[in-house]
């Protein structure tokens, strides 16, 4: 595996003046560069936060929003949130499984799509809704998600 | 940008930003929030911006973008001031007409007005029947105002209430104010903000804080979001007058990393306020010094519960922990902390600026003022809406909601989310408020209204919340961590039709024993949603258990579809779009569910076309064989 240039996470963590207090924030913000949090990046952040690293597993662990695993350079989030759900969001989800062959939580072994479930993406008035690189979608088709699968890069 | 050092300078800004806005002048509003953006709203203010521009025409009108309106079934929303004319689901391809036409030629679009039921176009938005049964007084102005443009929010009398606070009351004052309001806590519980504030405040220690809660994780629930998004300072400028009576000079927002527009929104208010000396030290010139923080939430549902939330802002893992002392007294680094819900801060600078006597003219008994819900699921009129607290049921959903879509019949609603429960078509004359859905099984909650039909499953929503929940229980205790999976347990055995006879009484156990000893309020909480559907829908759940039958035709491993021979016109459209090749058939030969390589998508009953309705759901019913050999379409 190559080395991950690790000089954004230094960057992130001099904005929080390394408070250790913002190990939140911090990992929030290296989540959104790197898309991911591996080993390397969170033993640099625990060294420079002086905390043990059980400690930034246990939050990367416990909060969604923190992968530990690499991720698609196209994220797909299905919302599941109740107005969804009444609406027909199963369907829809077991429609984009179908189309990219990943089950929610997986990433296709060539980076390109990872499968995500959420619970509501507050636009229920489209529900079911997925967003696909940030872009929300209204109740997407067979022929539709098949689309977008040829059309990513 | 000049500080404001004093009252005064609040008030000659005002004064400016009033002298400097032309009532008459044209303006458009494009409403921005989440809703209208994802359809696409950002393009449509764009193109009239470079529409505009070419015209030459940018000095003339301006064009501002908004928060959101709440009307999200219908947008993207632009309303055209001054004349209010209210335009719905507006496409970039419509705008250089309504530019020439309505903005220059002065003439009204019909096609793009709302049309009521007699067939004629509505030209103003409060006019419209989903506007016109509201009271917009928290989320009003979220239409006029730029979100990112405090002059907005202050020439509309922004932070008059806050001078009012720190010039003409004390501490002790305010509190007073907003208890003789009797604010409940908008977040779920309910709970008198001013009883918590004064606790608060009278709580032992020097350094205090307030705490806007915006982890809106309910799912189905977004007017937190919304008014976050639409009018940062209204929240801000309730959380400095909590501040104030309270005696903190720090505050935080604790707001979910999944609401970007929020916490951007949120951000550019707080710089703003810092610019002007809104924030920092000797607020206009007196001695009270207060400051910000905003705190992202990295997802997790239990993190919205005081406790965990508190925890969470000190950077570790927001769990809960037992409240026998309350976070007003120990809360965040075991400091006096007090908590409000987005919408409930909201309300305070009304409070203050109107009087208690006001906000207690509005609403019912044990319930004061008005509350925001998101209307959302099989409702014509998805949105959010605010209405007076005691409104009924029926009102709500109809007159507003404009009704079940596709002339559906109404089934139940659900109220309260994850903690909450469903309310039957009985019900439907219930006066919505705090107590009254609280004595029906339900409760409040932040506001999410669920509306569902005869299609919707009621023992799959309650297996659906509880889902939700195992997945978001912290797992600290074990009534809560164990009680949700073997309910879970329970539920998935009834989907799957191997339901015992026992079943419901299993549940009524489980439920009654986790209201008792789960740590908090989602353990406590969380049978709720299976308790109130076996309340109102046992037979549903006896179809399932007794009878292998899903009524609603939703649960998969209950239903199978079928193609009726009868009427079949073998047009080979479900066989082509069937994805794993489960239909047998051919060119005029009848076609044939082939059960055993059936996924249940549903795909064959969505592409068979109406005229032949050829595909249906059985459940609970034998599956007629099929003809050997096939037979031909006669």
């Amino acid at each position: 595996m190559e080395q991950q240039d690790l000089s954004k996470v230094d960057e992130i963590i001099d904005k929080y003046e390394s408070n250790s207090e913002s190990l939140i924030q911090i990992l929030l913000d290296v989540q959104n560069e790197y898309r991911w949090l591996s080993r390397p990046i969170l033993s640099q952040v625990c060294e420079r936060l002086d905390i043990p690293m059980t400690h930034a597993y246990h939050i990367a662990t416990f909060y969604k929003h923190f992968s530990l695993l690499p991720q698609g350079r196209h994220p797909i989030s299905v919302c599941l949130g109740t107005a969804c759900h009444v609406r027909g969001a199963t369907r829809l989800l077991d429609r984009v499984v179908q189309a990219i062959g990943i089950e929610p939580g997986q990433t296709t072994p060539d980076e390109k799509f990872t499968l995500n479930t959420v619970n509501c993406l507050g636009c229920c008035a489209l529900g079911p809704a997925l967003v696909v690189d940030g872009e929300y979608r209204s109740n997407l088709n067979a022929k539709e998600l098949a689309d977008i699968v040829a059309s990513a890069d | 940008m000049p500080k404001l050092k004093s009252l005064l300078d609040l008030e000659e800004l005002r004064k400016g930003i009033i002298a400097s806005k032309d009532p008459s002048k044209q303006c458009i509003t494009i409403c921005s929030g989440t809703g209208c953006h994802a359809y696409a709203s950002e393009k449509v203010a764009d193109t009239f911006a470079s529409e505009l521009e070419q015209q030459g025409l940018s000095e003339k009108i301006d064009l501002r973008r908004t928060g959101c309106h709440g009307f999200c079934e219908r947008g993207p929303i632009v309303v055209i001031f001054p004349d209010e004319i209210c335009y719905l689901s507006v496409k970039p391809d419509d705008v250089s007409e309504i530019v020439s036409e309505t903005l220059v030629g002065k003439k009204i679009i019909e096609r793009l007005l709302y049309v009521g039921d007699d067939g004629k176009p509505i030209t103003h938005e409060n006019d419209i029947p989903f506007y016109k049964h509201q009271i917009r007084l928290v989320f009003g102005d979220n239409r006029l105002i730029n979100p990112q443009s405090i002059e907005d929010y202050i020439g509309l009398g922004g932070y008059e209430a806050l001078g009012k606070v720190l010039f003409e009351m004390t501490p002790e004052d305010v509190i007073e104010v907003v208890k003789k309001a009797n604010l409940r806590g908008r977040g779920g519980g309910g709970f008198p903000a001013g009883i918590k504030w004064e606790t608060t405040r009278n709580a032992p220690g020097d350094a205090k804080y307030v705490i806007v809660n915006a982890d809106e994780g309910d799912p189905g629930a977004y007017m937190d979001r919304s008014l976050l998004e639409g009018n940062p300072h209204s929240v801000l400028e309730g959380l400095m007058i909590g501040a104030y009576a309270i005696g903190a000079n720090q505050g935080y927002i604790y707001v979910r990393q999944e609401y970007p527009l929020a916490v951007e929104n949120v951000g550019v208010a707080i710089e703003q306020m810092r610019e002007y000396g809104l924030l920092g030290e000797k607020i206009l010139g007196t001695g009270f010094d207060f400051d910000v923080i905003v705190h992202r939430g990295a997802g997790a549902f239990v993190s919205g519960e005081s406790s965990a939330l508190m925890t969470a802002i000190e950077g570790r893992v927001g769990e809960p922990r037992p409240k026998y002392i309350r976070t007003a007294v120990s809360g965040i680094h075991g400091r006096p902390s007090n908590l409000n819900n987005v919408e409930t801060w909201s309300n305070v600078p009304l409070i203050i600026k109107h009087g208690a006597k006001w906000f207690g003219g509005i609403g019912t008994e044990g319930s004061k003022g008005t509350k925001i819900f998101s209307l959302v699921g099989k409702v014509n009129n998805t949105g959010l809406v605010e209405v007076p607290m005691g409104m009924p049921l029926r009102d709500i959903i109809y007159n507003i909601g404009g009704g079940i879509r596709g002339d559906k019949k109404f089934k139940a609603v659900q109220t309260g989310g994850p903690s909450g429960g469903v309310i039957p078509e009985s019900l439907l004359n219930l006066p919505v408020d705090f107590d009254e859905l609280s004595k029906a099984g339900s409760m409040m909650g932040s506001g999410g209204m669920i509306v569902m039909d005869e299609d919707t499953c009621v023992v799959d929503v309650a297996r659906y919340f509880l889902d939700f929940l195992a997945d978001e229980s912290c797992g600290k205790c074990i009534p809560c961590r164990e009680g949700i999976q073997q309910m879970l347990v329970v539920l998935n055995r009834i989907c799957e039709g191997t339901g015992r006879e026992e079943d419901l009484d299993t549940l009524a156990d489980l439920g009654d024993m986790m209201r008792d000893c789960a740590l908090c309020a989602l353990g406590q909480s969380a049978p709720n949603p299976v308790l109130s559907t076996i309340q109102y829908f046992k037979e549903e759940y006896e179809e399932h258990i007794q009878n292998h039958r899903c009524p609603a035709g939703v649960c998969k491993e209950l239903i199978n579809y079928y193609i009726d021979p009868e009427k079949c016109q073998a047009c080979m459209i479900c066989m082509r779009n069937c994805p794993v090749g489960a239909i047998d058939g051919g060119k005029n030969i009848v076609h044939v569910v082939i059960q055993e390589k059936c996924t249940k998508c549903g795909t064959c009953l969505e592409v068979c076309p109406p005229r032949f309705g050829a595909v249906s759901k059985l459940s609970g019913v034998e599956i007629p064989e099929a003809a050997a050999g096939g037979i031909k379409v006669r």
